[in-house]
């Protein structure tokens, strides 16, 4: 396993080396003057303009440049936004848990809907739930986010009134975040009604950013069970007499759920992708609709160093579930 | 004598042998109509075509035609509503069904400059990287390693902040996001054909390399290229609608779905229909792709054939 692990987190970091690259020739891509975006529209002399070159180490060669950020890089420094003059990583990390906890409950909502339907389509092929669960699936797969939360905002917000349109929380409740995770803030808060007012403005984010994921666990739990119910282990354990309960929950699932994993561990990029929309219709203050003002506020240090850290964490989001996946099945961790 | 034996000659070969297998695309056919599904999307998106080949004289207005007397007018079923403008009007009074119509126009040529440039420089960096094997192959599949850790919209969102924000950045953005799974697939299949006795006979022919991969190789690596291209064409129309409805893509006034649905968004609790009918023309368009792309695939992957 030790052999297993080393050898995955070698094929990573080239990968993470790349996107330190992609991150730092981004901003040198952009067309125009980093120094001008910097400055605005009021103008600069030439000599200060010099000055701020050399400040921002832009007169150096690009090698050294590349080395010297990967320097900061590595002891944190990902540079200050030009808007709000905070470190970049200060910005990103206080807006971080607002998008985990959305990501979070958006996957539970998946897979507490999507597994079951999932398992109870594959069991009962041909069948009308089949068929009703799989036409869902594919429409939700089909679905494009920023409509569906519309739509949602129509029902629910508009004509129904249940849930609030925009926000983690209402603004009629104040605290200090301790974890940074609203749920947990709002229990600890003791103040009544917060907890409440979390979930309901919960709601409707994590069905929409949960819907695609939902629609792809289901579509593979299905596939994954089909196969592994024509087995012969299965018909073996039927045939001895277990119940169809014990020999579907027991012998089939467990090695359905394989693959799953898998498929489960590569929706981190489709949530991280997804909370940028969901985020944007519904005014969530996450790392999502950060990324999106930064960038048509032109505050590239803070895009720049989004994206290296939005990257890294889907590269080991996904070393992990590679790594679960040698641990749950032998086979892969020792064909290595 | 002679009459009897030639007429068994004649008849032998009949008689004996299996008949005659059915044309590819005959085959291909029979396996493709099975599916209800991939029918129905066939024809869903037989019509989308069909609307934007025709918007210019089938719409009813203009797209961009304003109708100052009629700002945000409901669905002609609605109280309110008029025949005039069948599914009303949108904020600055332009009618939604001519502007959907022209929406598809959008979307489809969207969806096929994307899977072009993609499938274009996909296979290309795929034949490359299963041809030249080293140090060549590292660096184009790590290249497309790195793409792939980035969320695909992300990536998409980010390559348009460089280029700028229009609808051409945007296809191209698109395109770069999609390159990864047809390289890997184009090398893969590539790599599998390569070991074949065709392709050592083909060399020992003396074809060069060039022939060997774009004459020899290539066509027998289609299939699940097909596939990826369709599953590509709906999604990148679907990828086109977010980075429109973020303000990335086609710039208003242009009508393209995605981006009258960012116009839209102010009125989502006052106009229903200025939100829900761009919306449900992205789903049905791209639902329909999909149960197209699940079509192919199920009759072109010989290991389903035969389930």
């Amino acid at each position: 396993m030790l052999r297993f692990t080393l050898t995955r987190i070698g094929l990573v970091l080239p990968t993470f080396v790349g996107i330190t690259l992609l991150a730092f020739a981004m901003v040198r891509l952009i067309p125009g003057d980093p120094i001008e975006l910097l400055v605005g529209e009021r103008g600069i002399t030439p000599e200060r303009h010099a000055e701020l070159r050399a400040d921002l180490g832009l007169d150096k060669p690009l090698l050294v440049q590349y080395a010297l950020y990967i320097g900061a890089v590595v002891k944190g420094d990902l540079g200050k936004s030009i808007v709000t003059k905070r470190p970049v990583s200060d910005e990103f990390f206080t807006l971080f848990p607002a998008t985990v906890e959305l990501s979070l409950c958006a996957l539970a909502f998946a897979m507490i809907v999507g597994l079951p339907a999932g398992i109870i389509a594959a069991v009962r092929r041909g069948s009308m739930f089949d068929h009703t669960v799989m036409g869902a699936a594919l429409t939700g797969y089909s679905m494009p986010i920023f409509w569906w939360g519309l739509l949602l905002i129509i029902l629910f917000s508009g004509i129904l009134g249940w849930t609030p349109v925009s926000g983690r929380i209402s603004l009629l409740f104040y605290f200090d975040a301790a974890t940074g995770f609203m749920l947990i803030d709002s229990l600890l808060s003791g103040q009544e009604g917060a907890f409440a007012s979390t979930l309901s403005h919960l709601v409707l984010p994590t069905i929409v950013l949960g819907t695609i994921p939902l629609a792809v666990i289901a579509r593979q739990t299905r596939s994954a069970m089909l196969e592994v119910l024509n087995e012969d282990y299965v018909r073996t354990a039927r045939a001895k007499g277990l119940a169809p309960l014990r020999a579907i929950g027991l012998h089939a699932l467990r090695n359905a759920l394989i693959p799953v994993v898998t498929v489960i561990g590569l929706q981190v990029g489709v949530l991280f992708a997804g909370a940028v929309l969901t985020e944007t219709i519904f005014a969530w203050p996450g790392i999502g609709k950060w990324l999106i003002d930064s960038i048509s506020r032109r505050d590239y240090p803070s895009v720049q160093g989004g994206i290296l850290l939005i990257a890294t964490t889907v590269i080991i989001v996904n070393l992990a579930v590679d790594l679960l996946y040698g641990l749950i099945n032998p086979r892969i961790r020792h064909k290595n | 004598m002679n009459a009897t034996i030639n007429a068994a000659v004649n008849a032998g070969p009949e008689t004996s042998t299996a008949p005659a297998p059915p044309h590819p695309l005959r085959e291909f056919w029979s396996y493709f109509s099975e599916n209800v599904g991939a029918v129905a999307g066939l024809l869903v998106f037989a019509v989308v075509c069909l609307v934007a080949i025709s918007a210019d004289f089938t719409s009813p207005h203009l797209p961009n035609e304003q109708f100052r007397a009629h700002f945000l007018q409901p669905p002609m079923w609605q109280e309110g509503g008029s025949a005039n403008f069948p599914l009303g009007t949108d904020a600055v009074g332009r009618d939604m069904l001519s502007r959907i119509m022209h929406g598809a126009r959008f979307s489809l040529i969207i969806g096929l400059i994307v899977v072009t440039l993609s499938v274009t420089a996909g296979i290309a960096l795929g034949l490359v990287a299963a041809f030249f094997r080293g140090v060549i192959e590292i660096i184009v599949m790590r290249a497309m390693d790195i793409l792939l850790s980035l969320p695909s919209l992300l990536l998409a969102v980010v390559i348009v902040a460089i280029l700028g924000p229009d609808l051409f950045n945007a296809m191209l953005a698109i395109s770069v996001v999609y390159l990864p799974h047809l390289v890997r697939l184009t090398r893969a299949a590539a790599i599998a054909e390569l070991s074949k006795d065709y392709v050592t006979a083909s060399r020992l022919v003396g074809a060069g390399t060039l022939r060997l991969a774009v004459v020899t190789v290539l066509p027998n690596c289609l299939a699940p290229l097909i596939v990826q291209a369709t599953l590509s064409f709906s999604s990148a129309i679907l990828d086109a609608a977010a980075l429109g409805f973020l303000g990335m893509g086609a710039q208003p006034p242009t009508p393209e779905w995605g981006t009258m649905l960012a116009e839209a968004r102010e009125f989502v609790l006052r106009a229903w229909w200025v939100v829900t009918f761009p919306g449900l023309a992205i789903l049905v368009t791209v639902l329909a792709l999909n149960l197209l792309g699940d079509g192919l695939r199920d009759a072109l992957d010989p290991k389903l054939k035969r389930q």
